[in-house]
């Protein structure tokens, strides 16, 4: 019977949760990483590794890797530096992905490192220089705090020279040809802000992107819920029936290209669960219509968030589908997001979840 | 020989790094990079690029504030802190 893998990445290190193809029962271990920040963890299905990316506000920023799901660690920021004359610094690791053995690492200041080498050493693979605007993406002046500079990256799955970046704050980028250059995948998009260019100035929070039907991706922005039915070239704006346009996570059915789950949050300073009331919502219709789901959440007083990668679905012919909390609460679904369960109650602040299945 | 007392967050990331080391070096820069020979990867967790010590990484030669090029005596003691950061 496969295994199940939850990979958490929390405020104080990587935490991991086992269990069976039913789902039911978890086993906790961890903390991981030393309890370093943990703002993305990963598995690479190629070579079995986890990969997490950690910055420590003593010892800086560096990935981490196990090779044996989390009995040993090790951690390299080899390679993972600006070049002092640049004036650019790494404040933090934020983000990875990885296909067919090669890693790439989103940073902040924006730039992406890359590893052929299991993780142990890291180049510059590319900072999208050129692109309309980028000569300020640098200035701290311009940052909020808790910035993220690459907040994602996605691989194409088929052409490993095509993947898309997400600049915290810019809007979302694609390249066709591994890095060398890239094009602005924004049109449509919502911004209620001044943009100085045209192409870019959108505060993009998640990508997903449907694994039945690879030119369909939707998106949750800082001003609503977006789909794509042409790989990110143009977008529609979908977020007519959710409480609200603000979240972070969102989701995509592993065989319905239809299905997707966003976790809508309260857009002010809190941005927690609105009403204290927390749920997720589900739409079966692309976006025409959404359902909320809230059977076994909390139903008051939960004034929890949410962030960018703390929503995972599992491939199952039911996915299970998980979502942390900045809280430390951690759920499951089994039936997709009908009912839920508390799997984890006392975790540090979660802020990314990834599941895997084992053979 | 001076001895360079560690920081409780460093050592785990480094097998057989001791709490205190003894280090043969002219200045902590040297002092880390006698460490980095031994421990490849200690200098990315004290210093950025350029090199400078991280900004919550203070060391102290005899009680006293240092930098990189702070000198060290033979039976200085130098002192790593991860000076606190926050819950």
């Amino acid at each position: 019977m496969p295994g199940t893998l939850l990979l958490v990445g929390t405020r104080k290190g990587v935490f991991l949760l086992e269990s069976d193809a039913d789902r039911q029962k978890w086993e906790l271990r961890g903390p991981f990483c030393e309890g370093w920040p943990v703002y993305h963890a990963v598995h690479d299905p190629s070579s079995g590794a986890i990969y997490a990316a950690a910055a420590s506000e003593w010892h800086g920023s560096a990935v981490w890797r196990s090779p044996d799901l989390g009995e040993t660690w090790t951690h390299s920021s080899e390679g993972i530096a600006y070049d002092p004359d640049s004036g650019r610094k790494v404040s933090k690791v934020s983000t990875l992905a990885v296909n067919n053995g090669r890693v790439l690492v989103g940073v902040e200041a924006p730039g992406i490192f890359e590893s052929r080498d299991d993780g142990a050493t890291w180049s510059l693979l590319s900072t999208l220089e050129g692109q309309p605007g980028s000569e300020g993406w640098d200035d701290p002046a311009n940052q909020p705090p808790g910035h993220l500079g690459i907040s994602a990256l996605m691989f194409d799955g088929d052409d490993a020279s095509r993947f898309w970046a997400i600049v915290q704050g810019i809007g979302l980028f694609e390249t066709t040809d591994d890095a060398s250059s890239w094009t602005p995948r924004n049109k449509g998009l919502r911004a209620d802000w001044p943009r100085p260019h045209e192409e870019v100035g959108f505060c993009i929070h998640k990508l997903v992107r449907s694994p039945v039907d690879g030119d369909r991706m939707f998106q949750q922005n800082h001003v609503g819920m977006h789909r794509s039915d042409d790989t990110g070239e143009t977008w529609t704006e979908i977020t007519e029936g959710l409480p609200t346009e603000f979240g972070f996570a969102a989701a995509t059915h592993p065989h319905d290209r239809d299905t997707f789950w966003v976790v809508p949050l309260d857009p002010g300073h809190g941005r927690t669960m609105p009403d204290g009331h927390a749920a997720v919502w589900r739409t079966r219709d692309a976006g025409s219509s959404w359902q909320q789901l809230d059977r076994g959440l909390p139903q008051q007083d939960a004034h929890v968030g949410v962030l960018r990668e703390a929503m995972a679905i599992d491939p199952y012919d039911v996915p299970g589908l998980y979502f942390g909390t900045s809280t430390g609460q951690l759920f499951a679904s089994t039936d997709e997001g009908e009912s839920w369960s508390e799997i984890a109650s006392y975790l540090p602040s979660i802020s990314s979840v990834e599941v895997a299945v084992l053979d | 020989m001076a001895d360079l007392h560690l920081p409780t967050t460093l050592t785990p990331l480094f097998p057989g790094l001791p709490r205190v080391v003894a280090v043969d070096a002219p200045t902590v820069k040297e002092a880390i990079d006698s460490l980095e020979g031994q421990w490849p990867g200690v200098l990315d967790r004290l210093c950025e690029p350029g090199p400078a010590l991280r900004t919550h990484i203070h060391v102290y030669v005899d009680k006293e504030r240092a930098t990189l090029d702070t000198a060290i005596e033979a039976k200085s003691r130098v002192d790593v802190i991860a000076a606190i950061s926050g819950g």
